[in-house]
């Protein structure tokens, strides 16, 4: 049996990283957004170093935190509304796996691209020396929670006709423990280079969400076919 | 020969207040095949998402081999496949992806270019699914009646858009699989000419009272 848990949870894999390939623009959306939305900034607030080295921190984390938000929607949709979802429910496979599968493909797809993105952010924003390897390092952690977070909501908003405004107004206020240690992090290795604490509880936040999150995915994902 | 494979105990099924169907009994043995019949909305895909462990019934139990299926979900799981409204299928794989897929899923390793030429779609094993008809779509998911070694088939409308070679071809399946001792229980508003088929009407369960 051990075998075929594997193989369920690798042809899953398989088949959302081809369903990835086969939409790049969808995996482009989240993306271009944070690029964008982040290199305005210094066009509105002008590019006085010591300002928008200031905001930082705060403003790549925001913006990533928006990005993700763009992407959640998509999650379960498009396995929703084909029936896709019914077979992975009735399925014998353990639906933990299912459910793990999809996260991790969806993590892959905004998470790690914003996080590997960031850089480039942070010299847009004249962000210190400093700051750069714990934004990454925090954002990689973050963004992971973001998709762990995120799905919940995703799944307990599938049944929801209009689910974009539902989906924030759950999934924000979650995202915001993640955006006061992540931004933090970042600030406090500028200002006194140590960050330890905080990417601390960012990776205590990820192990809980991945052990945790996908029970209530699944649950959601169960009540959304009543 | 015909071993008790799903009993329904009293099932009731309710939507939005309303009861739909109710003290509904039965017994389907190995080699049964049973269309549910009743008119629109009368419930007939709610009691096949019932039956198939995706809503819970609102009252009664469902028994597989005799075990409450609250306590023998996963070799239910096993043991059937269903194919409803919606067919499950990608529109951007291709359908021998959708079917890779499904088999990882069931763990039975199946030849997929052969269950394709059996729905009659040798030669689009490649195509992805959004290329192909309404009809052809549909077949992508009957390949997978091809592909299983699930006893119990749950069908909901199977003959929908089909032509009718596909139709003949999924008579053909079902009369296949009814021989080999599985069990068929599907929906459609086509008058099936297929031997030894049993028919409930679920308008025989419609309580005319509303539920106290």
């Amino acid at each position: 049996m051990q075998h075929s848990v594997w193989a369920g949870f690798f042809s899953h894999l398989q088949r959302d990283f081809r369903l990835l390939a086969r939409h790049k623009l969808e995996l482009l959306n989240p993306l271009v957004f944070f690029v964008l939305a982040v290199s305005l900034i210094p066009l509105g607030l002008g590019p006085e170093k010591k300002v928008l080295a200031a905001l930082a921190p705060g403003i790549v984390w925001i913006m990533a935190l928006l990005a993700s938000l763009l992407s959640l929607e998509n999650l379960f949709r498009s396995d929703y509304e084909d029936g896709s979802l019914e077979q992975m429910l009735i399925s014998p496979q353990p639906l933990y796996f299912v459910v793990l599968a999809k996260l991790l493909v969806h993590w892959c797809a905004t998470g790690l691209p914003l996080t590997l993105m960031s850089p480039l952010l942070g010299l847009l924003m004249s962000l210190p020396e400093t700051g750069y390897l714990p934004l990454m390092a925090s954002l990689l952690l973050g963004t992971l929670s973001m998709t762990l977070i995120g799905g919940i909501g995703a799944a307990l908003t599938l049944s929801a006709r209009r689910s974009g405004l539902l989906l924030s107004l759950i999934v924000v206020p979650l995202y915001i423990p993640l955006l006061i240690f992540g931004a933090s992090a970042v600030q406090t290795a500028i200002d006194f280079s140590q960050y330890q604490m905080q990417l601390a509880v960012l990776g205590a936040m990820a192990a809980l969400g991945l052990l945790a999150a996908p029970f209530a995915i699944m649950g959601a994902l169960k009540i959304s076919q009543e | 020969m015909s071993d008790l494979l799903l009993e329904l105990d009293h099932l009731a099924c309710e939507r939005d207040d309303r009861l739909l169907f109710s003290q509904l009994s039965a017994r389907f043995y190995a080699g049964d095949l049973v269309q549910i019949l009743g008119p629109n909305g009368a419930g007939k895909t709610s009691l096949l998402r019932i039956i198939a462990g995706l809503t819970p019934a609102s009252a009664g139990d469902i028994r597989y081999k005799g075990q409450s299926l609250s306590s023998s979900r996963w070799q239910f799981a096993q043991d059937s496949l269903y194919l409803g409204h919606l067919a499950g299928i990608k529109k951007s794989l291709t359908p021998e992806e959708n079917l890779q897929w499904f088999i990882a899923q069931q763990a039975v390793q199946s030849d997929i270019a052969s269950a394709l030429k059996q729905v009659g779609l040798r030669g689009y094993e490649h195509t992805p699914c959004d290329q192909l008809s309404a009809g052809q779509f549909r077949r992508v998911a009957l390949a997978r009646l091809n592909l299983s070694a699930a006893s119990i088939w749950i069908l909901d409308e199977p003959f929908t858009a089909i032509d009718k070679s596909g139709v003949a071809m999924l008579e053909v399946l079902l009369a296949q699989h009814q021989a080999k001792g599985g069990m068929i229980l599907l929906t459609s508003h086509q008058d099936l000419a297929l031997s030894g088929i049993k028919r409930i009407n679920l308008e025989d369960f419609t309580s005319v009272h509303e539920t106290a």
